[in-house]
């Protein structure tokens, strides 16, 4: 491949450009799902079941049909007629169960805050008003509400027809782990608490369905991160021909894989447009988005690490409970945090024997689905913490055992026991650059003298790895008809101008401002002639959306090559207009330049208008192609996934008397492949550390037993404020991928997968002169405050 | 039968007077009734900020204030503060530094952090993070937000500075 540039021309791509979405976005410009408003549109609100776990004896909605402005309501049954249910299993794991989901509950509720009936009204006002005029007899079941206790044989059971609580159970074993484990010297051992956490987009999940019964065709505006996923859905389970099905995701307030998910109420709002034929938005109200946005987490690890004197990790075993909801989520399953807790934990260490499982167990809970980072800060926060106990029974440094511990530089490829590919990572070079970058000896020297002071300051270390962008060999056997490809149109204006049309989707991210830098790069243009059209399933190209930090890598990547297509095809006119061959020119600063010297020959405007308006002056047989469409999906033989890599640092104080933490500073040293826009970069890093730092000190779904949730309000339900938050200081090594031409491989996790490590570590390190210990997350005053008490025992 | 009452006030410069429900808070009379999108809503409990508006000079949650208690009122939105020109400098920053992402809690931050840059005094990052502490942001982290305002407002002051008479 071409890859030389005329000298004179400044590369775009790792630029910090700013993004061109954001100028109306910050005048309050931006265009929100709930910001749509359609001629006769009917305002759909839920009525909810208040119970974790009940029949549903009688659903009596005479009363509530009578109240002002109520146009229909609709129970499950009345959905199911036009909606197939769906089902979180997978064809290639015969052995994971999940039971069929309708988008409304039909004879049983299975968690507090499932819908069970619509009622549309001509406001949202009458709607909620006639909530309390359904009236619905429920002969209540014993809650599953406990991990342990699902798996019992006394336990009752959420779904009978599968005779068991336990999804699934998968194992991993690579070497002799026992044989390693008896014959070490060392051997440490830990228990693991992980609460449940939500993802608390700011903007709530929210749909407009418009059905015209006349075309028998579907628009949908939805606050989503995979138009083409719900396309396929509506056409699959409502039998609309998917021609006719068009979704399109205007400005979405957040997603953070929250936006991914197949949600009931969601497609019973477009069921409700096809049976009523009008136009039907549906937006939750926070209450509710806390009891019906999928949640995630809430995982139960013992741990043990095997190490010798020298302080080589010998072997590690790790035995992952996850406690997911009453269903696995159609086509995203509800096993993947599971196996990423067991593949990916310690993985950065070079370890031969190792003994892996997780049991993933049904709960009369909400549901567990994806969110950012998905097992990987689980997996992360294990590994880390584990290996700073065994630095610590050896009496080593933290960093440098670790240093010690990882995978060479020369052993790269490589692949783990647990079976993860890594074509190259970066760990030497991030730890060493971090070290610099947090003054580490200092540091330490610092902390000393706090000690003695009776000051309880702590430093975290924690190394992750980020596997983004899954492929089809991941996703293709599953059967769960996800597109792991992404596609890119071009098309070149008669001005010279761009629209680009990407499959990315974008909440945020900055994917599609990185993409119109790549095509600028390649077509030698400004960003500013670029327009990107995004969240459109009917006008772009099909893809995958935005999900498992991919954008870049696949998108881009797509990009690259159709700008490289446009360009021979703009670079093919352009010759036969100034008689040379198209190998003699290029495309700089909008104009056809001569490749040897950069001298200017035409504006790429001048071709461009020739193209679309002058053919009678180009040779006979030249045929301008000025719209251009190219595909990337991973080939077959490489692995299904890029790595990306990195380290993050905190510095935190802990109060022993109140139990309350105070983050001081905070580090990261990401590696996530080639980067296209630094200062994107630096904000994906930052704003996923924030939220991995609420989840490790803040975030936590309260449930009773009876499997109430008990903190659902944003007053309740802690998130980060900007006077909790520290500065965050951020750099980077770059490792491309050499399975692509661009080398993206995706950062919009990698904040969050190593902030709940970093911060384990962090107030165990602050702890371990006392003797403490934490083992439950989020670390709250009353956890740091109970690890303190129990060391007085 | 739904109770209505007549209201008048100032918006974003203009006179309006409209007919709304006694019930209907004044978010969403601004967003649905009156087409101002910019106000958004997160949380409907006065805890987000997103719907963070301006009423008679200070910053205000319009999704804990009733529509009828605007009666009488100067209110002021993101769509008028924008076009005014009064945070220009300010909208600029968040745009140099990426300091929204989803941008859902923009405006509400643009609102409020538009009290602080008015002033006369530096401003330390902790006292800006703590003021704008009642207004969510899920995507940044803040740090660029913190960055923005602070930049925004040291330029004011040295423009002050070297501008005493138009300051």
């Amino acid at each position: 491949m071409d890859n030389q540039r005329p000298s004179d021309r400044e590369s775009i791509i790792g630029k910090s450009v700013p993004r061109s979405a954001l100028r109306q976005l910050v005048h309050g410009r931006g265009r929100y799902t709930d910001d749509i408003q359609l001629p006769r549109m009917l305002e759909l609100v839920f009525v909810r079941s208040p119970l974790a776990h009940a029949k549903i004896v009688n659903i009596n909605i005479d009363d509530a049909l009578r109240q002002p402005g109520i146009a229909h309501i609709f129970t499950g049954a009345d959905i199911a007629e036009i909606c197939k249910p769906w089902n979180g299993e997978a064809a290639h794991r015969p052995n994971l169960k999940s039971a069929p989901q309708y988008p409304l509950a039909m004879e049983q509720v299975t968690w507090q805050g499932e819908p069970i009936v619509a009622i549309l009204a001509e406001t949202r006002a009458q709607a909620e008003d006639a909530i309390d005029h359904v009236f619905i007899d429920f002969e209540e079941l014993p809650a599953v509400v406990d991990p342990h206790g699902a798996l019992e044989a006394s336990a009752p059971l959420i779904h009978p027809d599968l005779g068991t609580n336990l999804a699934d159970e998968q194992l991993i074993e690579a070497g002799s782990p026992d044989e390693a484990f008896n014959k070490a010297l060392h051997v440490v051992e830990a228990d693991f608490t992980f609460g449940r956490q939500t993802g608390v987009t700011l903007e709530p999940r929210s749909v407009i369905a418009d059905y015209n019964s006349g075309s028998r065709s579907l628009t949908v505006y939805q606050s989503h991160q995979s138009p083409f996923q719900m396309q396929d859905l509506y056409a699959q389970n409502l039998a609309i021909d998917e021609n006719n099905v068009r979704v399109i995701c205007p400005d979405v307030g957040g997603a953070f894989g929250v936006k991914l998910h197949i949600y009931g109420d969601e497609v019973a709002a477009v069921a409700s447009s096809v049976l009523t034929g009008r136009p039907v938005k549906f937006v939750a109200d926070r209450m509710e988005s806390f009891v019906s946005d999928t949640h995630a987490r809430d995982h139960r690890v013992k741990a043990r690490m095997a190490v010798s004197a020298n302080g080589r990790i010998q072997a590690f075993e790790v035995d992952d409970l996850s406690a997911v909801g009453p269903y696995g989520h159609a086509r995203r399953f509800s096993i993947v945090e599971g196996l990423q807790t067991i593949t990916s934990a310690a993985a950065p260490y070079k370890f031969k024997h190792y003994r892996g499982r997780t049991r993933i167990v049904y709960q009369n809970k909400n549901m567990i689905g994806m969110y950012r980072g998905v097992g990987l800060p689980i997996a992360c926060a294990v590994g880390e913490q584990m290996v700073d106990l065994a630095a610590a029974a050896v009496h080593m440094d933290p960093l440098e055992f670790r240093r010690q511990n990882y995978i060479d530089d020369d052993m790269y490829p490589h692949t783990t026991a647990t079976g993860i590919h890594f074509e190259q990572l970066s760990l030497h070079q991030c730890l060493t650059q971090l070290k610099a970058l947090m003054n580490y000896d200092e540091l330490r020297q610092e902390q000393q003298q706090q000690r003695e002071r009776g000051i309880y300051r702590g430093i975290g270390i924690a190394t992750f790895i980020e596997q983004t962008a899954y492929g089809s060999r991941y996703y293709g056997p599953t059967e769960a008809r996800v597109s792991v490809q992404e596609g890119c149109t071009l098309k070149l204006e008669p001005t010279g101008k761009v629209r680009c049309l990407t499959s990315a989707t974008e909440q945020g991210q900055g994917t599609t401002a990185g993409i119109a830098q790549i095509v600028a790069e390649e077509l030698g243009i400004g960003v500013d002639d670029i327009s990107v059209i995004h969240g459109d399933s009917g006008t772009t190209p099909y893809g995958g959306g935005s999900w498992a930090s991919r954008g870049a890598a696949m998108a881009g990547e797509a990009a690259l090559k159709a700008a490289r297509q446009l360009q021979s095809n703009i670079l093919e006119v352009a010759a036969a207009l100034l008689d040379l061959a198209p190998q003699e020119l290029t495309l700089s600063r909008s104009r056809i330049c001569l490749k040897h010297n950069g001298q200017s020959c035409m504006e790429l405007e001048e071709v461009a208008k020739i193209g679309h308006f002058r053919q009678d002056q180009l040779p006979a047989d030249l045929q301008p192609e000025f719209a251009v469409t190219r595909s990337h999906v991973p080939r077959n033989d490489v692995p299904p996934y890029y790595v990306a890599n990195g380290v993050q640092a905190s510095y935190l104080e802990v109060d022993t008397h109140t139990g309350i933490i105070r983050l001081l500073r905070h580090w990261a040293v990401d590696d996530c492949g080639r980067i296209l826009n630094p200062m994107i970069v630096d904000e994906q890093v930052r704003g996923g550390i924030v939220q991995g730092i609420g989840g490790a000190l803040l975030e936590k779904c309260h449930y009773d037993l009876q499997g109430q949730m008990l903190n659902a309000s944003m007053a309740d339900y802690l998130v980060p404020m900007a006077s909790e938050m520290p500065d965050i200081h951020v750099e980077h090594v770059e490792t491309p991928t050499r399975y692509t031409q661009l080398g993206a491989k995706g950062v919009g996790e990698a904040g969050t997968i190593g902030a709940i490590g970093v911060m384990w570590c962090a107030i165990n390190d602050a702890l371990r002169p006392l003797g403490a210990q934490v083992k439950e997350q989020p670390f709250t005053p009353e956890v740091i405050l109970d690890a303190l008490k129990q060391t007085h025992q | 039968m739904q109770n209505t009452r007549e209201i008048a006030f100032t918006l974003n410069g203009e006179e309006v007077s409209h007919r709304v429900p006694v019930r209907q808070h004044l978010a969403d009379f601004l967003r649905h009734e009156l087409g101002l999108t910019g106000t958004h809503i997160g949380c409907e409990q006065g805890v987000c900020g997103a719907c963070t508006i301006r009423v008679n000079g200070r910053s205000a949650r319009s999704c804990l204030m009733l529509a009828v208690q605007a009666d009488g009122c100067v209110v002021e939105t993101i769509e008028g503060i924008s076009q005014s020109g009064e945070i220009a400098d300010l909208q600029h920053e968040f745009i140099q530094r990426n300091a929204a992402q989803c941008a859902f809690c923009t405006p509400g931050m643009l609102m409020t952090a538009a009290d602080l840059i008015g002033g006369k005094e530096p401003v330390s990052r902790d006292a800006i993070r703590d003021h704008i502490s009642g207004n969510y942001c899920r995507c940044t982290g803040y740090h660029a937000i913190v960055d923005a305002i602070e930049s925004t407002l040291n330029k004011r002051l040295a423009s002050d500075k070297s501008n005493p008479h138009h300051g």
